[in-house]
């Protein structure tokens, strides 16, 4: 018989096991399912949370505002340098009069009109070359010292504030997982245990007639390995609910402050990662398992 | 061919179940086994199919040392060995189809061959037909046949039988004396234990008898 005849009758071994015990295989689906579906629902969140803000920020540019008393010469010494500057992407000058006019449009017309002169600054909208933050802090303190500048500002701040959450984010996801991850190693150590003691007598006979450790063990690995898959199941299937529970509600709040946003659920590659990762650790806790307890048994 | 060689087997806590035992029984015998309880017959067939291992001295079976066998090795030792114990230790959840199959499963025969090899081992054993029955539907008799089927659909050429007959009413244990005969008749190295010799007495085998964990007897 050949490894894929071996593996095969495994399988099939193992798959009876599961069926011969409905409620217990559904009990341990539901643990593992439950458990992986809260850091694959944080994930999806942060992933949904995180394509927002891409969407919403675009493309983050810096703001050059000249002092008010800056002459003619003072701009065009600053055109002059963005004009040479190898590492933007592009800028835009917005004169004063420009701003003010802007400034009128929005809606804040009537309070402009009681001012004498325009209280707004020349100023030049930059966009970096570059997405690195570094390169970002550099390029604003580079247009800080440069003469006839007021200020600068960094329009991309909040943004970074949000990634640098959503990078917390994940590495509470992370954790979460892990945790989690090691909850479904032991769920299934201790079904593979349970199944190792009603089926000693099995495992003894089988020795007696011949049967080699990996022979014995390559059922309980599949056991295992298919208790993971289910439970990845069922997490998805809980994933996909809850998207579908919630998309509808999330999408009437965007439409509240004007925006399109679809809640998205898990795609092909989320789908596959979630059973992959919930078939290994049931290899995993099975391996653990059979290696600890059919070593106690009779060689 | 088994060879034991002054072989001590020596339990934790100081137990001596063989004090030294040797004796030869070459290819294609019929011996029987015989002592009182305690004598240390089952020890000795345990030490044949590397259930123990000797505390020293040297066991070979077909010209191989099993006593300092590695671990992976065993199982393959045991695949050419035909074992009957006490307790026929068949599985009761599976059918005697199944109970037969499983050392044919376990050398990944084909699947065809194997059939045809349960079919032969059941014909062989009287037990015909009744493959699909589960092993706690049949008598004493029966189950320890089917035992005696599994030991032999491998087809090992050292049959080994630790008290086959213990549980059965005198007639049963005379049919199972003159199955084992039969596959010594075949070329098979048969090996029994029992506590009553008279059983195999026609058969006119080797006689090997221990008492105490020593050899007081051995007859060709």
């Amino acid at each position: 018989m050949n490894w894929f005849s071996l593996h095969l009758r495994a399988f099939v071994l193992a798959l009876r096991r599961l069926v011969a015990q409905p409620l217990g295989t559904l009990l341990s689906a539901l643990v593992v399912g439950i458990a992986l579906s809260l850091p694959a629902a944080g994930y999806l969140l942060l992933d949904n949370v995180a394509s927002l803000a891409r969407g919403v920020s675009g493309t983050p540019e810096i703001s050059v505002f000249m002092a008010q008393d800056a002459s003619a010469a003072d701009i065009a010494a600053i055109e002059k340098r963005l004009r040479a500057d190898g590492e933007l992407a592009g800028y835009r000058h917005v004169p004063k009069d420009e701003a003010l006019r802007q400034l009128e449009r929005s809606g804040l017309g009537d309070v402009l009109g009681g001012l004498t002169s325009n209280p707004l600054p020349d100023a030049f909208i930059i966009t970096p070359g570059s997405d690195d933050p570094a390169a970002y802090e550099a390029l604003h303190a580079r247009f800080t010292a440069w003469p006839g500048v007021a200020h600068v500002q960094l329009d991309s701040a909040w943004v970074k504030r949000l990634h640098a959450l959503l990078g917390l984010g994940q590495s509470a996801v992370l954790l979460l997982a892990g945790l989690l991850g090691f909850a479904l190693v032991i769920v299934t150590f201790n079904t593979i245990r349970l199944q190792i003691l009603t089926q000693r007598h099995e495992i003894d006979v089988s020795r007696l007639l011949g049967a080699t450790d990996p022979f014995i063990r390559r059922p309980f690995y599949w056991f295992g390995t298919l208790q993971g898959l289910l439970g990845g199941g069922v997490a998805l299937a809980t994933v996909w609910a809850t998207v579908q529970a919630l998309g509808g509600p999330v999408a009437s709040l965007a439409e509240t402050y004007g925006a399109v946003f679809t809640l998205s659920g898990p795609g092909l590659r989320e789908s596959a990662a979630i059973l992959g990762f919930a078939a290994f650790l049931g290899w995993l806790g099975s391996a653990i398992s059979v290696r600890r307890h059919l070593a106690e048994r009779l060689t | 061919m088994i060879v034991f060689d002054e072989v001590v087997k020596r339990y934790p806590g100081g137990y001596t179940a063989l004090a030294g035992v040797s004796f030869e029984i070459p290819a294609g015998e019929l011996a029987v086994l015989s002592g009182h309880s305690g004598a240390g017959k089952s020890t000795l067939l345990k030490l044949i199919a590397a259930i123990e291992r000797p505390t020293s001295g040297t066991v070979r079976i077909s010209g191989q040392d099993v006593s300092g066998l590695r671990r992976r090795a065993i199982p393959y030792l045991r695949r050419s060995l035909g074992l009957v114990l006490q307790e026929s230790r068949l599985l009761y959840d599976r059918s005697v189809f199944d109970n037969v199959m499983l050392p044919l499963l376990i050398t990944g025969h084909p699947p065809r061959d194997a059939v045809k090899r349960v079919a032969a081992a059941l014909d062989r054993v009287g037990l015909a037909g009744r493959e699909r029955e589960m092993p706690a539907g049949l008598s004493g008799g029966e189950q320890q046949r089917v035992a005696i089927a599994r030991a032999i659909v491998n087809r090992p050429s050292i049959l080994i039988a630790d008290e086959p007959t213990a549980h059965l009413d005198t007639d049963y244990a005379a049919e199972i004396a003159a199955l084992f005969k039969s596959f010594n008749a075949a070329g098979v190295t048969v090996l029994v234990s029992t506590h009553d010799k008279r059983l195999f007495a026609e058969h006119k085998p080797r006689g090997i008898v221990l008492g105490k964990g020593l050899l007081i007897e051995e007859a060709a």
